[in-house]
């Protein structure tokens, strides 16, 4: 097995990039994201990783470098946050409707504006329906973890779909943590070398990007909608690979203490391990019935796996780290509530916005917003949904 | 390079590596200009293709007349989609992944509507990073696919859909037009030329020269539209040659810094007569005419101290 | 039978709906656009080629005899061969006629 390492969680990520032996690497560096970028620009320069760093003038043009490497049959990588991703948002749809495998880190960070470099969900809940395939990680070790399992799911011929790992800013970035990295063979068996499906080669001339008229546009989305949908299967299957051979297994919903619980909290990223904290106060020193539901995979959606670990759960308190300013919930509960609908005896879906802008979430706040979740419940309160901790 | 005296047609290269089928208007020269690029390059070459007219006629679903790979991702991206390219063959082949030998001509392709605005950025990035390729910017001077809309292309006195000339406003366009190629240059890039479909010779000569050079070559091609210009189809390549006989559009290369004009004439047209066929001049008086005549002129005595300030350098 | 492109179901079209057939445009029949043609005197031809590099819809075939001939099934008619032409030896003509 591999050796343990206190690290910054960026660094480790440029770790699982270098041990990936990824082929080009096309990015802007932008607040939280830079230390990926800047040690990987590093392993290059030293000749440790054999790949192509090209320093890019914006992410727009980022994403449309990674577009090139990738069709050329190139192992492509990425990484960005908030404005960045903003900036890059019209190339974001073209690369899954294009079927490239690109793995994209996001250090989730706060739109502007007010411009704010602090994290929250803002900027990866700005790009839903952009067609990628969007993970969560919680701590150091998932992020590695699971931007080594990226390049494999993105890359199998039955997905072929670009990927974005996303990490809290700072509070993930930035922060030393203990990571166990596998050995160099391990990965490598893991993940064999990228055989692109079709690349631009003058041997077999293709053209990608044709225009898509109207007798063929519904098809083509309903491909990419499909494909999207069908990736579910190859992620677990890479998910259970990957736990079978390194011992550690992730799930596409994950529950914590959730067996018999009344109530449950949902939560995506690094809130989650303060939340667990919140669980096992209320369960050890209140005998509580409640439990935590950590949000993985958010798309696809995984609508049978949230559904399935929820039986006889009265109560759903969805934390979200982004407004939708003017309408009916944070994204993530409005989701789950879309998910829950035609479902018998559906819990009550209280939605709580909190940690905007990098303010803390702390182990009270849990706890309030479990009682107050439960509290209208009891009442079947018509709520659409309210921010947490904020002055008024 | 030899002034072409012998209009030697038949020594062309015979093949087509662009179809016929694409949905251009009659008399298009920019895909004239595409043809005759394609002859030259041949079947060892990628484009990146910017959202425009060439990409548009040429890429209707399920018709495509490119018979080279190509890539379109969208408007003001085609150097950075082409330095992708450029970048990922280039570590495949030091990875042992895409044969060695194998010389592959990168050349990303946009009109003056994806380069001299919102291609500006990217272009100047690519260039600046020295990737190994070509850009082609064909230069219909307005952003014709969405309609006849102005760019920084647009000439001065040209009326287009959103300078159109009017009371408040009688010239149309009142801004001069940009000079990519001089920015390009700017870049210090080993190549950088002016060129023409109307001088066929002339535009195959210096593409066949950017592909042989390294690093990042910079064409910027005059294609007249006789849509957007509001001129009869069958004069557009007589035009363009038209353009170039008054110094509207003078014929030149900058090879590592030395500048040289490539096509030259004894005796230069009035502008006049270049104005004249085109309907988007039309609301131009005779003051406009001579000011525009002094701003040609002017220009070109620019290029031709440029060219004897390479030629003094260099002895 | 293979069904035309726009009969196919949405699992039947190629990865990322790119097409693979290299120049299949030329599938498409231009010459229906074109309420001109061109037509050449044989006689005064020098046989230079230039209406062949000139046409942008790359139409100007290369006849057995050096001369050149008319694809006119892509020909848009858009007059530019008989305008460049050195001896004026081609003419548009009405087409019906």
């Amino acid at each position: 097995m591999g050796k343990r390492v206190g690290i910054e969680v960026s660094l480790a990520i440029s770790e699982a990039v270098k041990q990936a032996n990824v082929d080009a690497i096309a990015a802007y560096p932008i607040t939280p994201q830079t230390h990926i970028v800047e040690h990987l620009s590093e392993l290059v320069a030293e000749g440790t990783l054999d790949a192509a760093f090209i320093p890019v003038e914006s992410e727009h043009s980022a994403m449309s470098v990674c577009a090139g490497t990738a069709a050329a049959g190139a192992r492509t990588y990425t990484a960005t946050s908030s404005q960045g991703l903003a900036l890059m948002n019209e190339i974001l749809f073209i690369i899954p409707a294009l079927r490239l495998p690109v793995v994209m880190t996001i250090a989730n960070r706060s739109l502007s504006g007010p411009i704010s470099i602090w994290n929250d969900h803002s900027d990866i809940m700005s790009v839903r329906d952009t067609g990628w395939i969007a993970i969560f990680a919680e701590n150091g070790q998932e992020a590695y973890d699971l931007t080594l399992q990226s390049f494999k799911i993105a890359e199998d011929h039955r997905v072929l779909l670009p990927i974005s790992v996303n990490i809290d800013g700072f509070t993930l970035s930035h922060v030393i943590e203990p990571h166990e990295f596998l050995d160099q063979d391990e990965v490598d068996q893991f993940l064999p070398a990228y055989q692109p499906a079709v690349q631009l080669n003058p041997d077999a001339p293709v053209s990608m990007g044709m225009v898509g008229i109207p007798e063929i546009y519904t098809e083509a989305k309903k491909c990419q909608d499909e494909v999207l949908k069908a990736s579910m299967a190859v992620i677990k299957e890479v998910f259970a690979d990957f736990g079978k051979r390194f011992g550690r297994r992730y799930q596409v919903v994950e529950s914590y203490r959730a067996e018999g619980a009344e109530t449950l909290l949902l939560t995506m990223g690094s809130v989650s391990e303060t939340a667990m904290e919140t669980i096992d106060r209320l369960r050890d020193q209140e005998q509580r019935p409640v439990g935590l539901l950590r949000l993985r995979l958010w798309r696809p959606f995984p609508v049978e796996d949230l559904i399935a670990a929820m039986p006889g759960v009265k109560t759903l308190a969805v934390v979200d780290r982004a407004v939708s300013s003017g309408g009916t919930g944070g994204p993530v509960a409005g989701e789950i509530r879309s998910a829950l609908y035609s479902v018998q005896d559906a819990p009550y879906v209280a939605s709580f916005i909190a940690g905007l802008g990098g303010r803390d979430i702390t182990i009270d706040d849990f706890a309030v917003m479990i009682t107050q979740a439960e509290a209208m419940a009891k009442v079947k309160e018509i709520h659409q949904y309210k921010m947490i901790g904020v002055r008024e | 390079m030899e002034n072409f005296n012998v209009y030697a047609a038949k020594l062309a290269p015979q093949q087509e590596s662009l179809a016929s089928g694409h949905r251009a208007c009659q008399g298009c020269t920019e895909l004239l200009a595409a043809r005759l690029v394609a002859k030259t390059l041949g079947k060892d070459y990628i484009i990146a293709n910017a959202t425009g007219c060439l990409e548009i006629v040429t890429s209707s679903y399920p018709h495509s007349a490119w018979q080279v790979p190509w890539i379109h991702v969208a408007f003001e991206n085609a150097a950075a989609v082409a330095s992708g390219v450029e970048a990922g063959i280039k570590v495949l082949k030091r990875k042992g992944r895409y044969p060695v030998d194998r010389k592959i001509t990168i050349v990303a392709q946009a009109g003056d509507g994806g380069t001299v605005d919102i291609g500006l950025q990217a272009l100047s990035g690519a260039l600046e990073r020295g990737h190994d390729m070509i850009y082609i910017c064909y230069d219909n001077e307005a952003y014709m696919n969405t309609g006849i809309q102005r760019s920084s292309s647009t000439p001065y006195g040209a009326t287009t859909t959103t300078s159109p000339a009017g009371e408040v406003e009688p010239l149309g366009q009142h801004t001069m037009k940009k000079n990519v190629a001089e920015i390009a240059a700017a870049h210090n890039i080993p190549y950088v030329a002016t060129a023409s479909p109307s001088y066929p010779f002339d535009l195959m000569a210096k593409v066949k020269k950017a592909a042989a050079m390294p690093g990042p070559a910079y064409i910027h091609c005059f294609v007249p539209c006789p849509t957007g210009w509001r001129m009869a189809p069958n004069l557009a390549v007589s035009i363009g040659r038209i353009a170039v006989e008054s110094k509207v559009f003078p014929l030149y290369e900058i090879e590592n810094g030395e500048y040289r004009m490539t096509v030259t004439h004894k005796h230069h047209r009035p502008v006049i007569d270049y104005l004249k066929p085109q309907g988007r001049f039309r609301h131009l008086s005779a003051a406009n005419i001579a000011e525009i005549q002094a701003q040609v002129d002017k220009s070109y005595d620019r290029l031709q101290k440029k060219i004897q300030m390479s030629r003094s350098e260099l002895n | 039978m293979t069904k035309k492109f726009n009969e196919k179901a949405w699992h039947e079209y190629d990865l990322g709906f790119m097409v693979t057939q290299p120049g299949c445009a030329a599938e498409y029949r231009t010459g229906d656009w074109r309420s001109q043609r061109p037509q050449t005197d044989k006689s005064k031809c020098i046989k230079c080629g230039v209406c062949y590099l000139v046409c942008p819809e790359g139409s100007i075939v290369l006849a057995a005899d050096g001369s050149y001939d008319f694809d006119l099934e892509h020909c848009k008619g858009c007059g530019i061969c008989a305008t460049e032409c050195w001896t004026g030896c081609i003419s548009m003509v009405e087409e019906g006629e």
